[in-house]
């Protein structure tokens, strides 16, 4: 399975962030990786909790208007030009790339990229067929 | 089923005569009993014999809200204080309230008039009444509560508020039959929603809706997530109350007039000359019968046309149809004409949005702004921006098209936008004219 991704929308107010943030500590979710995009208008925060089942749960009790989608997970080398190969890969194979963000596990040894593609099973072949490793879900949430 | 078949399906003819007739009478009493009455009437040259023919009735004053405001508080009534038996005021939100006094015969009518708009949603004794109008100074609550009274049925007076206790007394009361505001109507389906309630579980079957304009597709939106028939009912304090006018179950196409009791007219919006009843404008209207505050040529500022083909229902009332728009919810933003009720049709009819909804208007400069604040609903919400920004970019491009207005859309977090627990509060004007 892959790595599901927790996204919530956001009104541009002043302490909604927090009031997020506050909302998982409480229920002891931990964040894996997070990215924020914003507009003029809103912003959407999208994340990887170690619970997605759980922080969504809490989020929409909450009042938050929460989405699942699912995100590929590559494991890239954490030195100059990791990711570039990789992302020479989703250049050659023509894929959009819809967002991404990226995380580090341990400094030196290896980052993640989190895409978003508008094709995601031609993504995968792509990784797959390039030899680069695609992490599970299970790997990812329970880093 | 008609509940006063006689009165109800009176041939015109024959209404002519009874409308004549009552309006004679009641020009009449108001001339002899209330002083601003007379001097309006003398300064216009007018007195009461000059009344020879319905057309005649163009010759009196209208009366405004204006009126009411300056013989605050009892100034209109025609009669002394041990005659009256009930008051009603509106809530004076856009300056002093206007107030309104009923006789005991009065109240008779007005339930009268009730029931008759009860029956014409097809409501009969055997229906168990939820009345979440507000009860109180309000027409709206006692209003529809002593029509449905009259008509027999079981009445819950549950008034508004409390939206969860709501939905679980009519689930468990059997409510078949529900009477609120449209935009508290809708905050019920939601509070439903949330308590993961199904419209199965409940008996509506018809819901009667008035005291704020709402849209067709406003209908459909509340006859899908009821399950019910939508009806419109017409009715405002200065006349009535609730009971002035109400859709038939038969056609749900214009709202049936009790024009033995209560004489509409339409006149031009600007110079208000009378017009042929097809033609629009604003909505005024002569009292027939009532005794304590008749009014005479009241502008209700209510915009629309008379609909005088026969119906199928078998009423022989002139029909007026929904009404959309008020001359006083009207926004006239850079020069164009905007009822809220317009922009509602467009966010109603549009995937992705909550009907909810709240206009701000700005002055920025010379240059007027309107925002419409709407929530994105959560079946919608989606990870990327483009999804959200393409939503708000349909919405700005429908409003465009429909009313030649640019109209920001602020797309906010679902139930921020206030509910209504009445009339809802549409529109923000926050430009200092």
């Amino acid at each position: 399975m892959n790595v599901q991704q927790v996204a919530v929308f956001l009104e541009h107010k002043p302490g909604r962030l927090a009031e997020i943030s506050h909302c998982l500590a409480e229920n002891n979710i931990n964040i894996r990786a997070l990215s924020l995009a914003d507009t003029t208008d809103f912003g959407i925060l999208r994340l990887v909790a170690d619970d997605t089942a759980k922080a969504k749960k809490v989020l929409k009790e909450n009042g938050f208007t929460v989405g699942i989608t699912e995100i590929i997970a590559v494991a890239a080398e954490d030195k100059p030009g990791g990711m570039d190969k990789i992302l020479q890969v989703v250049s050659k194979a023509e894929l959009n790339v819809e967002y991404m963000y990226a995380f580090t596990q341990k400094s030196g040894e290896s980052g993640i990229l989190l895409f978003k593609f508008d094709a995601p099973d031609r993504a995968l072949a792509a990784f797959n067929e390039a030899g680069f490793k695609i992490l599970s879900g299970e790997e990812v949430h329970t880093m | 089923m008609i509940w006063n078949e006689k009165d109800e399906t009176m041939p015109r003819e024959e209404l002519e005569v009874v409308q004549l007739t009552r309006l004679q009478a009641q020009v009449e009493r108001v001339y002899a009993t209330v002083p601003y009455y007379r001097q309006k009437m003398d300064e216009a040259g007018v007195a009461p014999g000059d009344i020879k023919s319905l057309q005649d009735i163009r010759h009196l004053p209208f009366t405004t809200k204006e009126d009411l405001r300056k013989n605050y508080p009892f100034g209109l009534f025609t009669v002394p204080m041990d005659r009256i038996v009930r008051i009603h005021a509106s809530s004076g939100t856009t300056g002093q309230p206007t107030v309104v006094g009923y006789t005991k015969r009065d109240l008779k009518m007005w339930a009268e008039m009730m029931a008759r708009s009860l029956a014409c949603a097809g409501v009969t004794r055997k229906d168990v009444v939820h009345n979440a109008y507000g009860y109180g100074l309000f027409t709206g609550g006692l209003g529809a509560h002593y029509g449905a009274e009259e008509m027999g049925c079981a009445v819950i007076p549950i008034s508004g508020g409390n939206s969860k206790r709501q939905i679980t007394l009519m689930k468990d009361f059997g409510s078949t039959v529900l009477l609120a505001t449209p935009s508290y109507t809708l905050n019920l389906a939601d509070t439903m929603a949330d308590m993961g309630v199904d419209p199965s579980e409940l008996k509506l079957r018809v819901g009667i809706f008035g005291a704020e304009p709402w849209s067709e597709k406003m209908r459909i939106e509340l006859e899908r997530r009821f399950q019910i028939k939508a009806i419109d009912i017409y009715g405002l304090s200065e006349v009535l109350g609730p009971g002035v006018a109400c859709e038939c179950i038969e056609e749900q196409k214009g709202l049936h007039i009790m024009e033995d009791h209560f004489l509409p007219e339409i006149v031009d919006r600007d110079s208000f000359a009378p017009l042929a009843p097809g033609e629009k404008g604003e909505l005024v209207f002569t009292t027939l019968t009532k005794e304590a505050f008749p009014v005479i040529r009241y502008r209700t500022k209510d915009v629309c046309q008379l609909i005088t083909d026969v119906c199928t229902c078998g009423r022989t009332f002139y029909r007026m149809p929904k009404i959309t728009g008020r001359t006083d919810d009207m926004l006239i933003i850079r020069g164009v004409n905007v009822f809220p009720s317009q922009i509602e049709e467009v966010l109603v009819g549009t995937e992705g949005v909550e009907p909810h909804y709240q206009l701000i208007v700005e002055r920025d400069g010379s240059l007027d702004t309107i925002e419409a604040q709407v929530e994105v609903s959560e079946d919608f919400f989606s990870d990327e921006v483009k999804v959200l920004e393409d939503l708000a970019l349909k919405l700005r491009v429908k409003i465009k098209d429909l009313l030649g207005i640019s109209c920001k859309i602020k797309l906010v977090e679902p139930k921020t936008i206030q509910r209504s627990e009445g009339k809802a509060q549409r529109v923000i004007d926050n430009r200092k004219i």
